[in-house]
């Protein structure tokens, strides 16, 4: 017999002999919680994450702004970032793909975002258009990411609901962090080391 | 579990392993200190929602509608999966499936290969069956890290390296990482920069990545991997081949239920909101992350656990080692006096039951039963009741003992009024054995004080209390 049916027929013995009575699925939980973006920048605030408000239309600007106060100049740019949001600095252009060498020695990463959560204060990128392949948004040490306020959701309900599970999905909740040593929180170990969000809208 | 290097279920025992532990005082102190730490993050994280307990319910409901419907999951799980480019292979044991992840990673030609954390591939004894085989494999999580530089075993599911304070940690960087930097400090923050530039090249060269999977989406095919550095992320996404291996009782029923899991793990597992990363993803997606992804779906044992009615809920669990950071006895032995992979209450009631009783018999005794465990489990696993059913099997499957003697001739004493009386008068003798007597009595004595017998039963003081009163009245 293969492993595989095997295994199937050792689990089909373990639960004939008493068929389970239906479990109450009843999901009597929150499906919605009414946090908005206050809450939003007061959780990233404490992933120790910067967030920024600003009106749509200064959102180029506040862009280019930021990573320049952060002196980074070489960014790596998804397909989907406007040009608006890149002026007088060096884009990173993944076509063809960049390689991760590349990637390593660029000073930032400018996404956008497909659903942000309130609550969590939780960003989550699917690799459509403004996001690009998981890598762009990972090996870069600093992650600028434009939410706009009607992408932001109260409650993980609320978000799971607008995502598709078929994309590859990255969650993020402020900076790479460890509490591996003594339990204390260090933000910064492998992924990007600072996060921000500014928020358009 | 038959791979070589995980016999050590047991062996020596609990109460040997528990007894060397609680004499180390710089353990105690160490895990006292993270433990506290975190149960009260942890606190402050559930106390934050209101509809924690439904949200528990419906995490234990979930869980066991898998498990009710299991066969037709796994075959729901694999059919979409494969659907989506991925292969699917299944493990009956610990050695076929570090087999199958050995060919694998052979048949890429590469000799090195990266890894997530995770308990399945730590069960299996994955690291050491690829070493024997010419594979080294690399710990990328912080934790693991410092366990596999400093030839240590984990002692915690979430936080592997917790016995080790700072100062330990910066010994066996400077000891074993061969790239510290001279001037190491014991900052938290310049040992993550450390463990950060140390790996930083491995990450960006490896072909070959191994995880585990946090949740497996029947409906969808989907894998999820929890973790905080972005070393996950890392081994998920950088290299071209994927190996990840899955205990089958991972599975969820649909991508919704994640609404209900995203929000007890990281509350439960490390008090935060929400963990820094989950990544989720669907077999292959081209242009983006592993263009060969493999599953390796895993028995070892599960499907015995699943057989027993009562003992099955321990199938659950999301490792979140909550249970851990409340018990009392986990506090003061810590992890690694349980010698077994699983720690704390969830491994007193896991791992017997994935090995067999007569395997671990000691660990179903290693709880007071005080019932915390139970209290904060997510999935609301009973651990107090699966504990006394094991305590029940393990009593069963042993001899006759001089215990069982005991209390059967305490049985016959009991049953006659004069009988009782008469031996309740001897009670002042056991003032003998309070601090000793000779075996098998040591043995029950040597770790319990019994109280001081008094020198009137309660009896013989009514007895004369009502001769008194009557007096009084009269």
């Amino acid at each position: 017999m293969s492993a595989r049916d095997e295994i199937l027929t050792r689990v089909r013995e373990a639960i004939a002999p008493a068929p389970a009575p239906a479990p109450d699925l009843s999901r009597e939980y929150r499906t919605r919680t009414g946090d908005g973006v206050e809450t939003f920048i007061a959780r990233l605030h404490h992933y120790q994450a910067q967030a920024h408000r600003v009106p749509e239309s200064e959102l180029g600007p506040t862009v280019v702004a930021t990573l320049r106060e952060r002196q980074a100049r070489r960014i790596v740019a998804p397909e989907g970032i406007p040009a608006a949001w890149l002026v007088g600095l060096e884009p990173l252009r993944d076509t063809p793909p960049l390689d991760s060498q590349v990637l390593d020695g660029a000073d930032a990463v400018v996404t956008t975002c497909a659903v942000a959560i309130a609550q969590t204060g939780t960003i989550v990128l699917d690799g459509s258009t403004g996001m690009g392949r998981r890598a762009l948004s990972l090996v870069p040490d600093y992650h600028l990411c434009v939410v706009r306020s009607d992408q932001i959701v109260g409650s993980l309900p609320e978000a799971i609901a607008k995502l598709d599970p078929l994309r590859p999905l990255t969650f993020i909740s402020g900076p790479s962090a460890t509490v591996d040593i003594e339990m204390v929180r260090v933000a910064g170990v492998h992924g990007p080391r600072r996060l921000e969000v500014v928020i358009a809208g | 579990m038959s791979a070589g290097e995980t016999i050590w279920v047991d062996n020596p025992p609990f109460p040997a392993n528990a007894k060397q532990a609680v004499n180390d005082a710089q353990l105690r102190r160490n895990i006292r200190n993270a433990t506290s730490t975190i149960r009260q993050r942890r606190a402050t994280m559930v106390e934050e929602l209101p509809d924690w307990q439904q949200l528990r319910t419906a995490g234990a409901a979930i869980k066991d509608e898998v498990l009710a419907h299991l066969d037709r999951y796994l075959e729901q799980f694999e059919q979409a999966a494969t659907q989506r480019g991925a292969h699917v292979h299944w493990a009956r044991d610990a050695d076929e499936a570090n087999c199958i992840v050995s060919s694998l990673v052979a048949a890429t030609g590469e000799r090195e290969v990266i890894k997530v954390k995770s308990m399945a591939t730590q069960e299996i004894g994955l690291v050491e069956a690829l070493a024997k085989r010419g594979i080294n494999a690399y710990e990328t999580d912080l934790a693991e890290l410092i366990v596999q530089l400093g030839h240590d075993r984990p002692s915690h599911i979430v936080v592997p390296a917790i016995h080790k304070n700072r100062r330990e940690i910066r010994e066996i960087f400077l000891r074993e990482m061969g790239d510290a930097p001279a001037d190491l400090s014991d900052d938290p923050h310049a040992l993550a920069e450390a463990a950060r530039r140390h790996l930083r090249r491995k990450f960006l060269q490896a072909k070959v990545a191994i995880s585990g999977a946090n949740f497996a989406i029947a409906e969808t095919g989907s894998l999820l991997v929890a973790e905080s550095e972005g070393n996950g992320r890392m081994c998920l996404t950088l290299p071209d081949t994927l190996i990840s291996v899955v205990g089958i009782e991972k599975l969820l029923p649909t991508f919704r239920d994640l609404e209900v899991f995203l929000q007890l793990l990281p509350r439960s597992s490390t008090g935060e909101r929400m963990n820094p990363y989950n990544s989720v993803w669907t077999g292959v997606t081209p242009g983006d992350g592993p263009q060969q992804v493999h599953i390796v779906l895993l028995d070892n044992g599960r499907t015995n656990v699943l057989r027993d009615q009562i003992g099955r809920q321990a199938l659950r669990c999301i490792r979140c080692a909550a249970c851990l950071n409340v018990c009392p006895v986990y506090e003061r032995t810590g992890g690694h006096a349980y010698g077994a992979t699983y720690p704390g209450p969830i491994g007193a009631v896991l791992t017997p039951q994935l090995v067999g009783v007569e395997h671990a018999a000691t660990l179903p005794f290693a709880s007071s039963l005080c019932g915390y465990c139970y209290e904060v489990c997510p999935v609301k696993i009973d651990i107090p009741t699966v504990l006394v059913k094991l305590r029940h099997d393990v009593v069963k499957a042993k001899q006759p003992s001089a215990e069982g003697a005991l209390f059967a001739a305490a049985g016959a004493v009991m049953r006659g009024r004069r009988r009782w009386t008469r031996a309740l008068r001897l009670a002042p003798l056991m003032r003998l054995f309070r601090h000793g007597g000779p075996p098998p009595i040591s043995r029950w004595t040597a770790v319990r004080d019994l109280p001081e017998p008094p020198r009137q039963s309660f009896r013989d003081w009514w007895v004369s209390r009502s001769v008194t009163k009557r007096g009084d009245q009269q």
